[in-house]
């Protein structure tokens, strides 16, 4: 059987051409992740390795918890302490190490690393370890800085230059005295790290006085475990803790892993898409294969074979078609794998170097997945195969797939269908996360259910076009009753391109809604003209509320500030507001009592006030961070929004309790509203400084359409791979009926229809599956978009489902360019049919 | 080019061949179809080509009827030369002035009888004669079967529809290919009788490939090829005369 079932393979060779490439596809993506998702992390976990090089003992502070009344402290490593642990036996020397964010601006004021990694640190002493000079000399004093090799290459940067910087909203404009080498991960990564001496950091970076973390270098001979017990006899217990390099650089290699998984798992779900719609592709072909093979697996079975021997003849096949798919996928895979990361440094992000790692399994997971999935999805032809009755042999008449009836499939699909739609229905009803579950049930349900009944609403759905189709004669006529002949494959077919569909029209009603709402809760709920913030969402100093509250025009400024507390033993966070102006700035509907906040005074939104069974008037006693105790007001309750939320407080009544005032975010109103003379101003006024932001609501909404607009993106890209398995399924669907149809098409030619005729005939065939599948996709997605959003608006106030028709007719527009791509070469086909051959082939 | 018609009758001519030849391959193994065959088929007048396998009967009636191409010589339906036509010329001409009727029937199995009667004008995008229509239909008698579609007809059934489909656009000339081969002998014998009826009664003109001698018998003239040559002709053919000649060329071989 084995031979017969290769010679099959080699017979059909074109026609298994697209059943190749989708499973080659689809297992491409998959090794591609695997590989591209291995050689980052392990180039990062090589890196960073070296980075712990120094580090033979860490000390780190220790933060206490929360406790009844009090808020849980974070120990501060001292200069004393670092003289002790340096003195231990076994210790060779000790740094301390202080660290924090500092933004560098290039010479063109932009800011380099954007934003999230643009580190700062110290330079301990005159001769770092950590930081091997190669030009320069160690930064001393407030006005002195060194920075990477690599953000002064990338800059122009050069020993001498002033560069403008800045760490918590100030501008600074140090020298740069040294340049050195680091093998920082972040830094590797595209970021950038300053350092300033010890001092300085300190001071910068809120802890004057105290350190970060204190690495220790064992004298040689001197183990890492043998320091650490040695250090652990002199370093408090409740203060600190030690942790060896080995065990750092384990725990960073783990944490890398880990966030390296989460990627790996996002991109293998959309992988597992592909290949999904995928199985569509190989089941049509092999059905298809099977039922022109009727005679001949009836002969088999005529001669002696047994139902089992005829099945398996099938699944060999599948299987050396899965296999050479797996194999070339896996080389395709390895090449994409390749690409992205070179792709990824062309983008900016740059990633360390390092070795293309292609594991064993890799490897053995692309085999495995391509095989397997050929395998299950040729198992019901193969079945059906198996009932081919040894009598077929003998008729002349081939067993049409269509001839079965479809009422078991209608009934399954229809029960499928409706509990799924019901399921999602009743969800959309339930709370927040609880409907998340039940939901992602029911759309499950629905969408095996619209599988199931694709062919029963084939039928009206592509007779609706028939008006259309009208215009088209004799081509239109004969496309519109081809494409419903055989309603499983058709149906096959539409649903590989409508699983793409759903998905990318749900996102996009989701995202659509989300923005919107996120937008309207912005604008609606506050009244401030601009929004100040770090780059990074850092926190400011209150140097930039001061500044900005001495710019001309500006009436009313909030710094909002994030303070932790303990109140009837609970932890909660305070938001600390300009209480003078926070009325102005901005317009929460209050429930009850007035918006007031002011000395004792404050406000608290409506979910807050219930869980501590508050209302207007009511007092309650506060813990604050240094410990201090104060009795509170509630003025009035408020509906809370996503920005807007908490206990709101004043910041002259918060300030005395904060080790490091600073704030989240400083919020503006000006006298003549926003415009571009106004953020002029206020930018001036903070010194043009690169790492600040200054957004009125215009700004803050393009940034969070922005956002969207870029996760859309990547989303799309990642579901374009399942829209190009799809178009394979369509060229693989009307190579078939071009291929069963050449005698139709042959007597065509031969009573008069031209070669444009019959090409507009598969054309159009081509369009009316693709634009069925189209309808049914983005019909699906809306649902679910509505339905997801109708999860989050029991969440979120100003939650408003959006219905982006413009991006929804481009889809529409998709599925008929998918349509009329994948006739491209079906049509050439059809139109060169070699017309004598074609009326006499049977 | 000559227009003398090859036999002495003053009826006009439906379709002309002269000196075709039709040749595959090259050198070696060049074949020779057609070896400078001139033969006339003339209007309303029901003619029966045949000959052994291989003699290039079927090659003929392809070439005459612009489905194949030939190496030499001039084909002519009505005033159209057939050698200078493009696809695009050679399709249109099929569709307005040729009809065909196949072995395999070669109905649409989406269209019901009708649908696939009136085909050759739904592609031509021209309305049919309705009276001429009605005619054809009730000629061959399935005017209570119009929509059924192909797989609820039997076989004879399917071939009078293809016969209606060919006359249905009253076309200059039919070209039938073994129209009774797939058919057992009495739906075989409607079909030929429907044949000689569309020449007799509507004036239509038939050619028609068989190896058939009863078939044969039915038309008002058997050309006989060989080896790519008209060999004999016969007017007024019986099935008896028809047989007799092919005893005769079985007995001499085949020679050249």
């Amino acid at each position: 059987m084995f031979r017969t079932a290769l010679r099959n393979v080699f017979a059909h060779k074109a026609r298994l051409l697209m059943t190749v490439l989708a499973v080659l596809l689809g297992v491409a993506f998959v090794s591609g992740t695997l590989v591209f998702t291995n050689t980052i992390s392990d180039a990062y976990q090589k890196s960073s390795a070296k980075g712990f090089d120094q580090v033979d003992v860490a000390i780190r502070p220790e933060s206490a918890a929360d406790t009844g009344d009090t808020v849980g402290k974070r120990h501060k490593l001292t200069r004393p302490l670092l003289d002790k642990a340096a003195g231990v036996p076994g210790a060779a020397s000790a740094i301390g190490v202080v660290n924090g964010f500092t933004a560098i601006a290039d010479k063109d004021g932009k800011l380099i690393g954007g934003g999230f990694q643009s580190q700062g640190g110290n330079y301990w002493g005159d001769k770092d370890p950590r930081y091997p000079l190669t030009a320069g000399h160690a930064p001393h004093g407030a006005d002195e800085i060194a920075i990477d090799t690599e953000t002064a290459r990338r800059a122009g940067y050069k020993v001498g230059d002033t560069v403008r910087m800045s760490v918590d909203g100030p501008v600074l404009e140090p020298v740069v005295t040294g340049i050195f080498r680091t093998d920082d991960g972040n830094v590797a990564a595209g970021g950038s790290l300053a350092l300033f001496d010890t001092a300085t950091a300190q001071r910068l970076f809120h802890s004057v006085g105290a350190y970060d973390e204190i690495d220790v270098k064992a004298a040689p001979g001197t183990s890492q475990s043998a320091l650490r017990e040695a250090l652990d006899a002199v370093v408090p217990e409740d203060t600190a803790s030690t942790v060896t390099g080995q065990k750092l650089a384990d725990d960073q290699a783990e944490q890398i892993s880990a966030a390296m998984s989460g990627m790996k798992t996002g991109l293998l779900v959309f992988a597992g898409i592909a290949l999904f719609v995928g199985t569509f592709i190989i089941a049509n072909t092999f059905t298809m294969l099977v039922a022109q093979r009727t005679k001949e697996l009836a002969l088999l079975r005529a001669v002696g074979a047994s139902r089992r021997q005829v099945t398996r003849s099938v699944l060999i096949e599948a299987f050396v078609v899965g296999a050479v798919a797996a194999v070339g996928g896996l080389a395709a895979g390895i090449g994409i794998g390749a690409a992205m990361r070179s792709l990824m440094g062309t983008l900016g992000a740059t990633v360390p170097d390092g070795p293309l790692v292609v594991s064993p399994g890799t490897v053995g997971t692309a085999l495995l997945v391509g095989v397997l999935v050929t395998m299950l999805a040729a198992w019901l032809p193969g079945r059906r195969a198996a009932k081919i009755p040894p009598v077929a042999a003998m008729s002349s008449v081939h067993a049409k797939a269509t001839t079965k009836s479809l009422v078991l499939r209608n009934t399954i699909g229809a029960l499928f269908a409706a509990v799924g739609v019901a399921v999602v229905l009743y969800a959309t009803t339930m709370d927040g996360s609880d409907g998340q579950a039940p939901m992602g049930l029911g759309a499950v349900l629905l969408i095996l259910g619209v599988f199931v009944l694709t062919p029963l609403l084939s039928r009206p759905l592509i007779a609706a076009a028939a008006p259309v189709l009208r215009v088209f004669g004799i081509s239109g006529k004969l496309a519109r009753q081809n494409s419903v002949r055989n309603p499983r494959r058709t149906a096959a077919t539409a649903s590989a391109l409508m699983i793409g569909l759903t998905l990318i029209t749900g996102m996009t009603v989701m995202a659509g809604s989300l923005q919107k709402s996120i937008d309207k809760m912005a604008t609606s709920a506050i009244r401030a003209d601009y929004l100040v913030s770090m780059a990074n969402g850092n926190s400011l100093s209150p140097d930039v509320e001061k500044k900005l509250a001495a710019v001309d025009g500006v009436t009313g400024i909030s710094g909002l500030r994030n303070a932790p507390s303990r109140i009837d033993r609970q932890t909660e966070f305070l938001t600390g507001v300009n209480g003078a102006a926070i009325g102005e700035l901005t317009d929460l509907p209050v429930t009850d009592g007035s918006f007031e906040v002011g000395g004792t005074r404050v406000v608290v939104d409506s979910d807050t006030a219930k869980s501590h069974g508050w209302k207007a008037g009511s007092g309650f006693r506060v813990s604050y961070e240094d410990g201090a105790k104060q009795n509170l007001t509630v003025a009035g309750v408020y509906e809370a929004n996503e920005m807007m939320r908490g206990i709101m407080l004043d910041n002259a009544t918060l300030a005395p309790h904060q080790r490091d005032a600073s704030d989240m975010q400083v919020m503006v109103k000006t006298a003549g509203g926003a415009s571009d003379t106004t953020k002029d101003r206020l930018e001036k006024a903070l010194g043009d400084n690169p790492a600040v932001k200054v957004q009125d609501k215009q700004d803050f909404s393009d940034s969070i359409a922005q956002m969207f607009t870029l996760m859309l993106n990547m989303l799309y890209g990642l579901l374009a791979m399942a829209v190009i398995v799809a178009v394979l399924g369509v060229i693989n669907t009307l190579a078939m009926s071009v291929f069963e149809r050449s005698q139709e098409i042959g007597m065509l030619r031969a009573i008069g229809l031209d070669r444009k005729g019959i090409k507009r005939m598969v054309r159009l065939e081509s369009l009316v599956i693709s634009l069925f599948g189209g309808v049914l996709g983005i019909g699906l997605g809306v649902f679910f978009g509505w339905a997801a959003g109708e999860l989050l608006g029991s969440r979120m106030s100003t939650y408003e489902l959006v219905l982006p028709w413009g991006r929804m007719a481009v889809f529409l527009l998709l599925a008929a360019t998918v349509g009329v791509l994948a006739a491209l070469w079906p049509a050439r086909r059809a139109a060169r049919l070699n017309m004598l051959t074609a009326i006499k082939s049977e | 080019m000559t227009t003398t018609p090859l036999a002495g009758t003053s009826t006009a001519v439906a379709a002309r061949a002269t000196e075709l030849s039709k040749v595959y391959g090259q050198g070696e193994t060049q074949v020779v179809a057609l070896d400078r065959v001139s033969v006339d088929f003339r209007q309303a007048e029901f003619t029966a080509i045949m000959g052994p396998s291989g003699s290039g009967k079927s090659t003929l009636m392809h070439c005459v009827a612009g489905l194949d191409t030939f190496s030499s010589g001039s084909v002519r339906i009505g005033d159209t030369e057939l050698g200078s036509l493009k696809d695009k010329q050679l399709t249109k001409l099929r569709r307005d002035k040729i009809g065909f009727i196949f072995q395999a029937f070669n109905l649409l199995p989406t269209l019901n009888a009708l649908e696939n009667i009136t085909l050759p004008m739904d592609i031509a995008g021209r309305k049919p004669d309705k009276e001429w229509l009605d005619r054809v239909i009730k000629m061959i008698g399935l005017a209570d079967r119009l929509s059924h579609r192909p797989s609820q007809l039997s076989g004879g059934q399917q071939q009078r529809v293809a016969v209606a489909r060919a006359l249905a656009s009253r076309p200059d000339i039919i070209f039938g290919d073994e129209p009774t081969g797939n058919l057992d002998s009495r739906s075989g014998a409607e079909v030929l009788g429907f044949l000689r009826n569309s020449v007799r009664e509507l004036g239509q003109t038939v050619v028609m490939v068989t190896h058939d001698p009863v078939a044969a018998a039915y038309a008002d003239r058997v050309v006989f090829l060989a080896d790519g040559r008209i060999v004999d002709e016969v007017h007024e053919p019986t099935a008896e005369t028809v047989l007799d000649r092919m005893k005769q060329f079985d007995g001499k071989g085949r020679t050249s």
